[in-house]
């Protein structure tokens, strides 16, 4: 699903090299997650992969099923099936919510040569959905993510992934900020779009989301790169030991 | 000294052709005082205070430049609305297209009609509220205006208008030179909407006096746009009553020119002036200028000014607001926010809040910022898989939604966004 080789990544502004040559691969269906010290680049490699400014690629590949995603605009790679659950998801005021989550279901639609979806099946699935994450009708109609709670906000994000069904979805410190029931209910969000086809890639510091989200495979990244990887004993050594050892392990 | 007399000298020399209407005795003497009252303030020029952001040479100009008529070839804003139609072509109202001039709970006559009239209760307000509004700041081409304005219509609402009554501006001639005024009477408990749009002319002066009553809800929406060479000034001047509530809101797209003037005085208790404005330029010689004076009277009012400006390529904006909360108007609420949206660096907004109080009990807040569209929410929709294009305009608009939640109406809010939508997407 996923394929990155070699990645380096520096900062667009400042002489400053993030991702050191970083290989990854995520296959399909699978649960991947990556954990790590702050500073270890980890949210760098969820923005470089979607596609925002003020980074520069300057060595390496990222395939998205045999597709060059480095290549494309940021809304291409949505197009394509990627989808990242932002660390701080950003308010926009003036924009209500479900004429956000409309637009870019009928953008990707349309990107994708499919037809848009009328306002009836996309009310009558946005209100399914939006009742399994407990998203009510109020936060549907508010301006998007403008006054929502920490929670709200990262269970919007899981409504987004659900209506935009995407085949590799990226979640960046979605446990951030949340409590023990804010988390049980992203991520069984999470777990319900669990299929397949739909490949996974959690980003996290902690250990408590991976109780939720069962990974497949957990990789130790530092310093710009994957250091280590194992299955999900590894993530119970990070939460028993921290970091250090495994740092001290591979260095 | 040398100043003063350039500007007298420049005033008589605009003045020298002038010829007042004729009418009734009362509307004779309100035009020669409107005259004088020009004759002793003088025409603007840039040097004056409240012109330092916006030339007025072209407004005061003897002759109007010339303006090309320009035909969108789209439906008329406002087509689908019930409403009472008044059509003034290049500022000379036109019986054949317009509606009968009757209306449930309303009286409407044509200005010349009233002002011909030996008693009318125009006499109490043409020119009335422009003459209270010239203090403390002087709003010379509001008197000029008053002195010579050729047609307008008279409304007097004494119920619950059914029908919003529409002012359709038509401009058929590329040197036309318009001046309208026209007056709003909204008697103890009635409620009147005024929609006004379209080219009034090459060159137009609009003057709107609103007396609310007690209890009484004037509704004003309006739209300037299409006519790219527009030179327009504007005054609304309104004085609002006890438990009464005005609220205006207008939309200004493309011209040349435009400085809307409003000038409110809140002096019944109790009561809500809301006036808001967006507006969309492009260009170098787009330049478009909103000066708000609300002065708080009475206790317990509530002000809202809501500016939001669109603007790119070199085009200008200017806001002059101001809150003024006299003594012993306790409990006063005030709020002014003046905002533009800057595309790309060549366009500029010149901003000038101002606050005065002399009540020790009053709730008033201002902000005024300039900033690009930003680019986390920009990235954050196109990670959406919303293209770059949609998103920016989607952001756009978004920018400019607290000022068009103003309007009351939200059919009428809603076909406003779609006019704006299509601005944005013919340029981008």
């Amino acid at each position: 699903m996923l394929e990155i080789k070699g990645l380096k990544v520096k900062l667009e502004d400042e002489d400053k090299q993030i991702l050191k040559g970083l290989d990854l691969t995520v296959e399909t269906g699978k649960v991947h997650a990556i954990m790590g010290p702050n500073g270890s680049g980890k949210s760098t490699l969820s923005y470089v992969l979607s596609g925002k400014d003020g980074y520069e690629v300057t060595d390496g590949s990222a395939e998205l099923e045999g597709e060059d995603l480095l290549d494309m605009e940021p809304e291409e790679r949505a197009a394509a099936g990627l989808f990242l659950a932002f660390q701080y998801p950003v308010e926009i005021p003036g924009v209500g919510n479900m004429t956000f989550l409309r637009t870019a279901v009928n953008a990707q639609r349309k990107a994708r040569g499919e037809e848009e979806l009328s306002a009836g099946d996309f009310l009558k699935e946005v209100r399914a959905k939006a009742k399994d994450l407990k998203i009510d009708a109020d936060m549907l109609k508010r301006p998007v993510n403008v006054g929502f709670s920490g929670g709200e906000k990262k269970r919007n994000e899981i409504l987004q992934m659900a209506m935009l069904s995407p085949k590799m979805c990226i979640l960046d410190e979605t446990d951030s900020g949340l409590d023990v029931d804010a988390m049980k209910l992203v991520a069984d969000g999470v777990n319900a779009l669990r299929s397949e086809g739909r490949s996974f890639l959690v980003i996290t510091h902690y250990q408590r989301l991976l109780d939720h989200i069962k990974p497949d495979v957990v990789h130790i990244m530092a310093d710009g790169r994957i250091v280590k990887t194992g299955g999900p004993e590894l993530a119970l050594e990070v939460e028993n030991n921290g970091y250090s050892d495994i740092l001290a392990e591979v260095s | 000294m040398a100043l003063a007399k350039l500007k007298s000298d420049a005033t008589e020399a605009r003045l020298a052709g002038v010829t007042l209407p004729e009418g009734a005795a009362w509307s004779n003497a309100a035009r020669a005082d409107a005259l004088a009252r020009v004759r002793q303030m003088g025409l603007p020029t840039k040097r004056d205070e409240y012109w330092k952001y916006t030339n007025p040479s072209e407004l005061t100009a003897a002759e109007a430049p010339k303006a090309a008529i320009f035909d969108a070839g789209e439906v008329p804003l406002f087509d689908a609305v019930d409403r009472l139609k008044i059509v003034f072509v290049d500022g000379v109202f036109d019986a054949d297209a317009s509606d009968e001039l009757t209306g449930e709970g309303v009286e409407i006559e044509r200005l010349a009609d009233a002002m011909a009239a030996d008693i009318h209760w125009a006499k109490d307000l043409y020119g009335v509220l422009e003459t209270r509004g010239q203090t403390p700041v002087e709003r010379p081409l509001a008197a000029l205006n008053t002195a010579v304005a050729t047609d307008g219509v008279v409304i007097r609402a004494t119920g619950k208008v059914a029908k919003p009554i529409h002012l359709v501006y038509l401009h058929k001639d590329e040197t036309s030179d318009a001046v309208l005024h026209n007056l709003v009477k909204v008697e103890t408990g009635a409620e009147v909407t005024l929609l006004e749009n379209g080219p009034a002319a090459a060159r137009f002066s609009g003057c709107l006096e609103v007396e609310v009553a007690d209890g009484g809800s004037f509704h004003h929406v309006r739209a300037q746009g299409r006519d790219h060479e527009r030179r327009t000034v504007t005054h609304c001047f309104a004085r609002v009553g006890a438990e009464s509530s005005f609220k205006s809101f207008t939309l200004t797209v493309n011209g040349v020119m435009t400085r809307n003037g409003c000038v409110l005085e809140i002096i019944g208790d109790d009561a809500i002036a809301h006036v808001a404005g967006v507006c969309v330029g492009d260009g170098n010689d787009f330049h478009h200028d909103d000066t708000v004076f609300i002065t708080h009277d009475a206790l317990n009012g509530e002000s809202r000014q809501v500016f939001k400006k669109v603007l790119r390529n070199g085009a200008t904006g200017v806001f002059q607001g101001k809150i003024l909360v006299k003594e012993g108007a306790q409990k006063t609420d005030g709020y002014q926010i003046s905002q533009s949206l800057l595309l790309d660096d060549d366009a500029q907004f010149l901003a000038k809040p101002e606050l005065e109080i002399y009540a020790d009990d009053v709730a008033c807040s201002h902000g005024s910022t300039s900033g690009a569209i930003d680019e986390t929410a920009l990235f954050y929709l196109r990670s959406r898989g919303v293209p770059q294009y949609d998103a920016r305009n989607l952001l756009t608009l978004s920018f400019m939604a607290e000022a068009l939640d103003e309007i009351a109406d939200p059919t009428l809010a809603e076909e406003l966004r779609d006019r704006l939508e299509g601005w944005l997407a013919r340029r981008s």
